[in-house]
């Protein structure tokens, strides 16, 4: 393993982050604060507590998993992408390290800015929302591994996406709405059954459900079918990054 | 010592049945600089790409100081160094942190002692702390140049190194390459200009229609450059040469006019005086007189057009 070169891309894709330190910070801080504004000041008051949690503290989990999963997919699919799109990818080619080291330095320098990110994001949630947290454990645990399998999910979407059109248009179509029929603002077991049998095909409900009962206790679905449904998409998505890996797909010609 | 580069029956197909490589075998010496000529789209880009990683080759082997670039290619990349076509970087990054980012990609723990050499060889220290993208062409060029030898390559490749470079910066990079070369670099570099070749080269190859057709030391072609012709026009056409004038050197063109005499500008006798006289004492009456030489380019343009043929 060559963890000098794993560090090296580690490190100079953090720069970037910092780089633009008031645009990675500030744009989830105040995004935010305006679902905490809107949806548990104003809306949240005219709704009774869900599972015996206040509405507007019912959301916080689901706005941090919100951003954390966006931010992985963003931070990943971009940082692979723009070497692509800059060229200075063919010096990564031509270094000494193998495939599951780059994948190592964008995946983890990825993860990482989307943990920091949700942490900030945990920390404004203080300031607006009264609300403890049962299992703070388990709460990291589902962080670190939600960050870590949707940035595997994003390096895949920079591989694949041949414009920036592209680059946007898999968050855009596909993610935002499975995060937001997901039970980021809602219950599952306030839709109707038909519909809750729906949202057992997508899999950010285990998710959110799962980083929920980390906070409160509760969850829509067991903790340990949570566990296997965030388990299984990252083993999907190592095979998707391992069968690049063998074929070079939009990598190496 | 063996050579530091050995590709065996390179050959590189694209989808579509493109060969972009048909079959390349070349040995690189030790310490040599190499130029390969050839124009555009003739595989000079592909054949150095294929031997840093960034391609794939369809068949044949190359080693790199006795190190497969696939089987062993951490120990083959780690010794080679690139220097691209394109102007690739990252606009909004420092220049001292593009050049340790590469040290550490090739492996090399951080050493700022050696980015400092690095960057002072290149004249960039007082820009260390600019960002790339506030940088002329010329010193992007030469921010491309320390990030190859970040790590002290044994290797390194130049891919039209001073393609759309002004004259003087042009001159400064042979002085780069001039200087490597004496730390012991082997240096493989391609271009278009036929006078960088000469200026600075040890060997020369000619890639066209991706195979090598040549590989000369360069003195070798110069000594072919070195020969000059003197075209003798006559007033009325002949049918052969006069006995009187029968030589080796001597030849008649197709339609007769011309009396075509090949000849070495560097012997002491070129026969010039005695050909002239010889033709008057025959009988001929010359219309005009004209000398060529055959330059490097010459030489080149005929191998290219010869395989398009």
């Amino acid at each position: 393993m060559n963890w000098t070169a794993i560090k090296s891309i580690y490190v100079f894709e953090m720069y970037r982050f910092f780089r633009t330190i008031a645009q990675s910070f500030l744009a989830p801080v105040i995004s935010t604060s305006l679902y905490f504004v809107v949806f548990g000041g104003a809306i949240g008051s005219r709704i009774q507590e869900v599972d015996g949690i206040t509405y507007a503290a019912f959301i916080v989990p689901g706005l941090i998993m919100l951003t954390v999963i966006t931010q992985s997919i963003s931070n990943a699919s971009f940082g692979i992408y723009f070497p692509k799109f800059l060229g200075t990818f063919s010096e990564i080619l031509s270094a000494p390290i193998s495939f599951i080291e780059i994948v190592l330095g964008y995946v983890g320098a990825a993860a990482t800015k989307a943990l920091i990110i949700g942490a900030i994001i945990l920390v404004t949630a203080f300031f607006f929302v009264d609300f403890s947290i049962q299992n703070p454990l388990a709460m990291i645990a589902f962080l670190v591994l939600t960050s870590v399998s949707f940035s595997l999910f994003g390096f895949i979407l920079g591989v694949w996406a041949g414009n920036f059109e592209q680059l946007q248009i898999v968050p855009l179509l596909v993610i935002t709405p499975l995060i937001f029929l997901g039970g980021s603002f809602y219950s599952i077991s306030m839709l109707p059954q038909i519909w809750q049998s729906v949202s057992m095909f997508n899999p950010v409900v285990y998710l959110i459900s799962g980083f929920r009962w980390s906070f409160y206790g509760s969850a829509d679905v067991p903790i340990l079918t949570s566990l296997v449904a965030i388990g299984f998409f990252t083993g999907v998505c190592l095979t998707v990054i391992w069968w690049i890996f063998r074929t070079g797909w939009r990598i190496r010609q | 010592m063996p050579d530091i580069v050995q590709i065996n029956e390179l050959r590189k197909s694209y989808k579509g049945g493109f060969q972009a490589l048909k079959g390349i075998n070349l040995a690189i010496r030790r310490g040599e600089i190499l130029a390969l000529l050839g124009p555009n789209g003739a595989g000079k880009t592909t054949l150095i790409s294929t031997i840093c990683g960034i391609t794939t080759a369809t068949s044949g082997t190359v080693t790199v100081d006795g190190h497969d670039i696939v089987a062993n290619y951490r120990a083959a990349r780690s010794i080679i160094g690139l220097v691209p076509q394109e102007i690739n970087l990252e606009p909004f990054e420092r220049v001292i942190n593009t050049v340790r980012f590469s040290r550490g990609l090739f492996g090399k723990p951080s050493d700022d002692a050696a980015i400092e050499k690095v960057l002072r060889q290149l004249s960039l220290w007082d820009k260390k702390d600019n960002q790339v993208r506030e940088l002329s062409g010329g010193m992007k060029r030469r921010v491309l140049i320390a990030k190859a030898l970040a790590h002290d390559p044994r290797v390194l490749f130049l891919d039209e190194p001073t393609a759309g470079v002004d004259v003087e910066l042009r001159k400064d990079m042979w002085d780069i390459v001039a200087k490597l070369k004496a730390d012991g670099v082997t240096i493989i570099l391609t271009t278009h200009y036929i006078e960088e070749a000469e200026a600075i080269a040890d060997r020369v190859g000619v890639i066209a229609n991706g195979e090598l057709m040549l590989v000369e030391d360069k003195d070798t072609l110069m000594a072919r450059m070195g020969q000059k012709q003197l075209d003798v026009l006559l007033t009325d056409p002949i049918t052969e040469i006069p006995a009187a004038l029968q030589s080796d050197a001597l030849e008649l063109s197709e339609d007769g006019t011309t009396l075509i005499y090949t000849y070495d500008t560097r012997s002491e006798r070129t026969g010039i005086t005695k050909l002239l006289a010889d033709v008057a004492a025959a009988g001929l009456v010359l219309r005009d007189v004209q000398t060529r030489q055959s330059s490097l380019e010459d030489i080149f343009v005929g191998l290219v057009k010869e395989d398009a043929a």
